[in-house]
């Protein structure tokens, strides 16, 4: 049996690296194919990793607490012919430098690419098709293989191919490996830092000024940050450095949304969905965003890019983190729906199971500051979105109607957006729409 | 040893296994008195009486029905469909009953339909259509497509002897070519349903096919082999189930592949290989995956037309060409 190389997995589009938490099973372990080998930890969410292949663990290369880069080899799973290493010391794997960009574009020469000669197994690994399907190198799914098999740079390659408009061949690439390969580590992809694609947006973003650093002369505990810490913690940052963040906020008479949840809440029992206020804000979110489209939206450079579908993103608060997992297509459910994949996310994010892909695409942020009893939020964006909104606390009060004292449950809404994209009078007239709805709300 | 025909292997394998067998008997329109369109059935009436070989009204729904009924009480019926083209007449009780049957109440129905089909004979519109895809579409049927006389006679003894419905397309155009001739064993032998045949091996360029298209891929090879090229050429000879594992191991082998069928392109069985390529054994594919078939049209009557529609030698150079250049 062939070893099998275990990698770490990308767990999302804009992922690329991930930190091993836990390992479930140590080298010289049988482990069976799909049995969970080990624990990870990314920007967006922590998940059991499952062996790819039944055997034995011949060696652990990434130790617990590291962090690398996507489709690096963590593990090799064998038959158990060979003695298992020991776990490496905890020397980091270096994070080779990204070549710059210009670099990348022109296709190097073999002799002249800058690989220093790393150690094999713990140098980050490339994903396979990332790898070699260098920039401009025409070639065939074959063609890739054989070179990620044989560690082959594809772009040393480049001008060689004899296929049709210089496409590499299975022939190209096979005399070349046997006229001897200077076996090339592959080079890593020029790994966009996370924050990237989305600061692109921010065309005039100043830099940061530096954090002060600590200077507490007292005791102290150092705690290195999880990774979803780092992660909330850039995306926050990011967040306020790209958007002209502005909030107003809209008191809300929300008793008639009371008396329709109580009317209803048993009926939705009775299908297995426990019905609390939060599905009918997000409902009336959904209807005000089909209304004005522009608060669903997002900036990419001087373009805004209007999203046909309208995915809701629900800040959930997890004893480690907090996370928002997204309803996909909130437009096309009724409150029955859109309660029960409230419930299915929040179950999900609390078991940590949810899939990379429940926490994208969102399009509009509901957060919800009043949870503990807070009067108003101010929430920050969710980038690249446009707009979040924040959902105080519901208390009773005296409110005056037709000049009477009458007691209403009220809330305060809060709508921080983006003043780049959004003028005040749209985002009020938002608002005043998704009021008026829950105001008049009837059961 | 005398050299066989197609048509006379059909014929051969079915007399031998209604001597094997006394409960295998045929029925379809013109097979008792005339000894059938294309006279697969000849000599059978005399041989094996009218109650073995029956002569049925033009009624291809009533002839299935009745083979099927026969079947359930224990009979293994071979109904013949006098052009595989009327087997549309017959397709409500071989998709629904003969096809169901087993997985609705444990029941095989050990049937053998069986007919003509395949252009090259200007037979027209109604004489010369490749209907194999209407029941490999069908969970429950088999369907077999021999491109010799070895195979027509060895699958017509296996599909007769196969505990569930197969449905049997002969190609009439290899019916007595003389090139389709060969010796054949004079010891019983059967060809099993399921596995394909290296009809040439190759290292360039996979040619996957079945039916009269073998010839085809077979000349064409022949010609390519000047310039260089070594084609593979792969009879399917079964659709359903088609052999997977011999598909997979000559695209790995070459990288490259051709599907060629004489049927047309929309749902052809060339679609379904070309998914199942892509899925198992994408990083073995050094070029895209090409199709050679009939272009989607019925099969026209006149003669210049039909050959235009019909997949062609130089189709398949033109193809391997290019695909060996890519």
């Amino acid at each position: 049996m062939a070893d099998t190389k275990v990698i770490m997995p990308q767990m999302g589009e804009s992922i690329f690296e991930g930190t091993i938490t836990k390992w479930l099973k140590k080298a010289g372990d049988r482990v069976e194919r799909d049995e969970p080998l080990f624990e990870i930890s990314t920007d967006k969410v922590d998940s059991e990793i499952p062996a790819p292949a039944s055997g034995v663990v011949q060696e652990i290369l990434v130790k617990e607490g590291q962090t690398v880069h996507i489709n690096t080899v963590v593990a090799v799973i064998g038959d158990g012919s060979t003695k298992p290493a020991a776990a490496p010391e905890a020397k980091p794997a270096p994070t080779p430098p990204a070549p710059k960009p210009a670099e990348v574009k022109q296709a190097a020469p073999a002799p002249s690419a800058p690989a220093p000669q790393p150690q094999r197994q713990a140098q980050p690994q490339m994903q396979p098709l990332a790898a070699t399907a260098a920039a401009g190198v025409r070639s065939s799914p074959l063609v890739r293989r054989i070179a990620r098999e044989n560690n082959v740079n594809l772009t040393s390659l480049a001008g060689r191919g004899t296929g049709i408009n210089g496409r590499i061949t299975k022939r190209d690439i096979l005399s070349y490996i046997e006229q001897g390969v200077p076996a090339i580590q592959a080079q890593p992809q020029p790994t966009a830092a996370p924050a990237a694609p989305a600061a692109k947006q921010a065309p005039a973003a100043p830099a940061p000024a530096p954090a002060p650093s600590v200077t507490f002369t007292g005791d102290v505990e150092r705690v290195p940050m999880t990774t979803m810490r780092k992660s909330i913690a850039e995306h926050m940052v990011l967040s306020r450095r790209t958007s002209a963040h502005v909030t107003t906020l809209f008191e809300v008479d929300v008793t008639n949304v009371l008396k329709a949840r109580e009317k209803m809440k048993a009926e939705f029992e009775r299908s297995g969905v426990k019905l609390t206020v939060t599905p009918f804000f997000v409902q009336a979110a959904v209807n005000a965003l089909k209304r004005f489209p522009v608060i669903n939206a997002s900036l990419d450079g001087d373009t805004i890019v209007y999203k046909r579908a309208i995915n809701i993103g629900i800040a959930v608060n997890l004893e480690w983190g907090l996370i928002v997992p997204v309803i996909k297509n909130a437009d096309e459910k009724n409150l029955l729906g859109i309660a029960r994949s409230l419930n299915e996310l929040g179950d999900r994010a609390r078991n940590k199971k949810l899939a990379p892909d429940d926490v994208k695409d969102g399009t509009f942020t509901i957060t919800n500051p009043g949870q503990y009893g807070g009067l108003i939020g101010t929430p920050i964006i969710n980038q690249p979105q446009l707009a979040i909104m924040g959902m105080g606390g519901i208390k009773k009060r005296a409110v005056v109607i037709d000049d009477a004292i009458a007691i209403r449950s009220m809330i305060i809404l809060s709508l921080s957006f983006d003043h780049r994209v959004i003028d005040g009078a749209t985002a009020d007239m938002f608002m005043a729409d998704i009021q008026k709805q829950l105001e008049n709300w009837s059961a | 040893m005398a050299l066989t025909t197609y048509i006379e292997a059909i014929r051969q394998g079915i007399w031998e296994e209604m001597e094997r067998d006394e409960n295998v008997f045929v029925l379809g329109e013109d097979v008792g008195i005339y000894g059938g369109a294309f006279k697969v059935t000849e000599g059978m009436l005399e041989k094996f009486g009218e109650w073995r070989v029956i002569d049925t009204p033009i009624s291809e729904s009533a002839i299935v029905g009745a083979a099927i009924g026969a079947a359930l009480m224990g009979m293994k019926p071979i109904a013949e469909m006098q052009f595989a083209d009327f087997i549309s007449c017959a397709f409500d009780q071989i998709t629904n009953f003969a096809a169901k049957c087993r997985y609705r109440w444990g029941a095989g129905v050990p049937i053998v339909v069986r007919g003509p089909s395949g252009g090259g004979v200007h037979g027209g519109p109604f004489h010369s259509q490749n209907p194999e895809m209407y029941f490999v579409h069908t969970p429950g049927l088999k369907v077999v497509c021999p491109a010799t006389a070895y195979d027509a006679k060895g699958l017509i003894k296996s599909a007769i002897r196969d505990p569930d419905p197969v449905i049997y397309f002969e190609h009439k155009f290899l019916y007595r070519h003389p090139r389709v001739k060969e010796e054949l064993p004079t010891e019983p032998y059967t060809v099993p349903i399921g596995k394909a045949i290296l009809r040439r091996t190759g290292t360039d360029i996979s040619v996957i096919t079945y039916g009269a298209m073998v010839y085809t891929a077979l000349d064409a090879a022949k010609e390519l082999e000047k310039e260089g090229i070594d084609l593979e050429v792969l009879d399917l000879r079964s659709l359903l189930p088609f052999d997977r594992e011999a598909v997979l191991d000559s695209v790995k082998k070459t990288n490259k592949v051709i599907l060629l069928h004489e049927d047309t392109r929309i749902g052809g069985f060339a679609g379904e290989l070309a998914a199942v390529i892509s899925e198992e054994v994408f990083e073995y594919l050094d070029g895209p995956i090409r199709r050679i078939t009939a272009p989607d049209t019925p099969v026209p009557y006149s003669p210049p037309l039909e050959e235009f529609f019909l997949p062609k030698v130089t189709d398949v150079i033109r193809v391997a060409r290019e695909l060996y250049a890519y």
